[in-house]
């Protein structure tokens, strides 16, 4: 490690401690490290030689919206992931920590985005790590864009994955969100986003009742009948499943770090949600018998 | 060509040692030691940029003295290690012995082979889930490796450091005595360090995920009393 001769890249000879020359050093990119070592992920050194898949083959994973509000943002999930006709998990998640400040939540091909959401969460904490400080929220945004454009060639096959990242931008003191779209193409919005199956019934139930000076309270709940009108009215995307036990992820950032509303605490707003809406169609049936 | 006078392989083996010892004791040194809740890393260093002691991953951290370029390289050849296995195989795979036995490999490679051994000691310190399990594995310049109980001393004056440490040094002291005991050993008999002369880290066992944790000058004075 010292003198200069080396192989200038990693070889098992020399261990598995992966050192490099200077000219080679991948500095603080996992990214990187792993081309380095040979082990970058890839779908598109395949992908183009193979046929599109057949949608009803792979598994995607539906809607999922944030927001801003007083302190921060307001990340939300639902837990379904269908292939096809059909509802292959129930139970799965798609908003992620993506550091102690910073969270990412993912529609699209399951697969991928999963594999995603894990080099992304490694490719900041290494960063961290190797430099002793973490990513500016930019640069953790603008990581992730590159991400998504190395896995363009897998979307043109038919492997889309369109992730949101939200995070407390700690240099400016405030919640910021950002959206995707396949070519890795870095949106920032001031308000709120939505990606997947059902995100257009959910973003007009969020454009409503968004304001930037919502409580968290408030932005929960919004987050709750926003999830609760896409999965009423989008198949793909998953309802609460009181029956088991299932609920969205609903995950607030703040100052404080990144953190999970407990899931009995989502599932009593949702019966609260639910009731309202009850009250509402009987009130309606009311009205119209009169 | 000129012929090369004849070395014996002790003399070469004698003089590098004591090149890489010497080089070592130039610097000032480093004591961990396990306590009730974590480990305790503590080194004194009056810079608040060029660290001997970080985060290597969830449970595992790193700490080195001597030059500072080559420890560093050291420290980054390990987050490296730890995070490529820990994304091949699982978060639970990456074990501290591996590492450092990586380590050792490594630096006994250079030690014998290379122009110039490294200058460097290094600690791997783990936390367990439980007391028990807590690990702490020094490596010297030559890559012998040592396992270590309760407590470890790294540095150049790292004998009679190791003294005043092991009078003072108890099983199941909790974060407070566990620095004073390792201050006044890094110290020396009547000195004192202040908390800004200080570089203090712990390994926290009942975090969850990632367990190292940088103490703040006001934390340290709290400690110290």
């Amino acid at each position: 490690m010292v003198s200069g001769h080396q192989p200038p890249r990693y070889s098992a000879r020399r261990m598995s401690l992966p050192n490099f020359d200077t000219s080679s050093d991948p500095g603080p990119s996992f990214a990187g490290l792993l081309g380095q070592l040979g082990q970058s992920v890839r779908y598109d050194q395949t992908a183009g030689q193979l046929a599109a898949p057949d949608a009803t083959e792979i598994t995607h994973g539906t809607t999922v919206v944030a927001a801003r509000f007083a302190d921060g943002v307001i990340i939300a999930g639902d837990r379904r992931a269908t292939s096809g006709n059909l509802i292959s998990h129930r139970t799965m998640q798609k908003v992620f920590p993506a550091d102690r400040w910073s969270g990412i939540a993912i529609a699209g091909a399951a697969g991928p985005a999963l594999e995603m959401v894990k080099l992304f969460q490694l490719q900041l904490e290494h960063y961290e790590k190797v430099e002793g400080r973490p990513l500016s929220l930019e640069g953790k945004a603008n990581q992730l864009s590159q991400m998504l454009r190395n896995h363009l060639p897998a979307a043109m096959q038919g492997l889309v994955v369109v992730p949101l990242f939200a995070g407390f931008d700690q240099h400016r003191g405030r919640g910021r969100l950002f959206a995707y779209d396949v070519t890795g193409g870095r949106y920032e919005e001031e308000d709120f986003v939505a990606s997947g199956s059902g995100s257009l019934f959910a973003r007009t139930v969020v454009k409503l009742g968004q304001r930037n000076t919502n409580s968290q309270d408030e932005a929960v709940d919004l987050m709750i009948r926003a999830l609760f009108t896409a999965a009423d009215d989008d198949s793909a995307t998953g309802g609460p499943d009181s029956m088991r036990g299932i609920y969205p992820i609903v995950a607030v950032i703040t100052d404080d770090g990144y953190a999970e509303l407990d899931e009995a605490d989502v599932a009593t707003r949702f019966e609260a949600v639910l009731s309202e809406f009850g009250n509402q169609l009987r009130d309606d049936d009311e009205g119209a018998q009169q | 060509m000129s012929m090369p006078f004849y070395v014996p392989p002790e003399q070469v083996m004698k003089d590098r040692a004591d090149f890489a010892q010497k080089g070592i004791a130039r610097g000032r040194s480093l004591a961990a030691v396990e306590f009730t809740d974590g480990v305790l890393l503590c080194a004194e260093n009056p810079s608040r940029n060029l660290r001997k002691i970080s985060e290597i991953y969830d449970r595992i951290a790193f700490a080195g003295v001597g030059r500072y370029n080559e420890y560093d390289q050291l420290r980054i050849a390990g987050i490296r290690h730890a995070d490529v296995k820990g994304y091949t195989y699982s978060r639970d795979d990456v074990d501290p012995q591996a590492l450092a036995n990586q380590y050792a490999q490594m630096m006994g490679q250079i030690f014998t082979h290379e122009t110039k051994p490294l200058e460097v000691e290094i600690l791997v310190a783990a936390v367990g889930f439980r007391r028990e399990d807590d690990r702490m594995f020094h490596v010297r310049y030559d890559g012998s490796v040592t396992d270590e109980d309760g407590f470890a001393v790294l540095g150049g004056e790292a004998e009679s450091m190791r003294e005043r440490l092991a009078a003072s040094y108890a099983e199941g002291m909790d974060a407070a005595t566990a620095l004073q005991s390792t201050v006044s050993a890094l110290a020396g008999e009547d000195e004192t360090l202040s908390a800004e002369e200080l570089e203090v880290a712990i390994l926290d066992r009942a975090d969850k995920g990632r367990c190292f944790r940088r103490l703040e000058n006001g934390e340290i004075e709290t400690l110290l009393g």
